[in-house]
């Protein structure tokens, strides 16, 4: 797993590559909450165009990150998310919570 | 011509070896030309299942995880069987957004994932014994050589 950050305005952007799964999901957790701790951010915007496979422990960290993410009053996004992918946040409702755009500027632009 | 055609794969329980079980169990099947989806689907559950086994089955210990897949007619048979503690009671862990490890982070849909993804789901587990998942998925491409679609006589 391949993960970069930057930030725009209040928002980090992430960028998730490779696969999250149980065996990634910490990594995943650790890079994305430290950076939303020590950054001037309040918004998490994970762009998933290189994310090739996720399964349930991931639909697991990414509702962590909303929950810690929401208790601030910040947003959680995805964009660019692929079929597999897509197929299991809408198995487990995630798209309830975090909506997903199909360009990083339509998502920040939605804020 | 597929319909004897099985493999056996024992691996620990070791989390890296999770991308390992569903890609290998994945190129296994691939032999049968199924759709992207359809292979999709098999990583998937593949991959709930051993993370469960890990997490649930084995906990902090190590134990040995044997996935075997069989092909027939119609496409692939799953068995994922972990000797670890088992589980107390199959038909709550199958209910969507139940997790005895909430404290994990767990999204509890693993099951929700693996029974939608495929077939047929069977679970058997047996208390400090271990558990056994038994997963079927049919190939499109299959049922229409079987001529189950009833277009080609």
């Amino acid at each position: 797993m391949e993960l970069t950050a930057n930030i725009t305005g209040n928002i980090l952007i992430c960028r998730v590559k490779g696969e999250l799964d149980h065996h990634t999901a910490e990594e995943f957790r650790t890079f994305v909450d430290y950076n939303m701790e020590n950054n001037p951010v309040k918004h998490l915007l994970l762009d998933l165009t290189h994310l090739s496979f996720m399964d349930s422990s991931g639909i697991g960290a990414l509702i962590g990150r909303y929950k810690k993410v929401s208790s601030t009053g910040g947003r959680v996004m995805v964009v660019n998310e692929n079929k597999q992918v897509s197929r299991v946040f809408e198995v487990s409702g995630i798209y309830e919570i975090i909506k997903s755009y199909s360009s990083i500027s339509k998502a920040i632009n939605d804020i | 011509m597929n319909a004897k055609n099985y493999m056996v794969l024992i691996i620990p329980s070791k989390s890296q070896n999770e991308a390992f079980a569903r890609v290998a169990t994945a190129a296994f099947a691939a032999q049968l030309d199924p759709t992207i989806e359809e292979l999709a689907d098999i990583k998937t559950a593949v991959s709930e299942a051993v993370t469960n086994s890990i997490i649930h089955g084995y906990e902090d210990s190590e134990g040995e995880i044997t996935i075997k897949c069989r092909m027939d007619e119609y496409g692939v048979e799953i068995e994922i069987r972990d000797e670890g503690k088992g589980i107390q009671d199959v038909e709550q862990a199958r209910q969507p957004l139940y997790t005895s490890k909430p404290e994990l982070e767990r999204s509890g849909m693993g099951f929700t994932v693996m029974e939608t993804f495929m077939d047929e789901v069977e679970v058997y587990s047996e208390k400090e014994k271990g558990t056994v998942i038994l997963m079927r998925k049919k190939f499109a491409s299959l049922a229409k050589e079987q001529g189950v679609s009833g277009n080609e006589g």
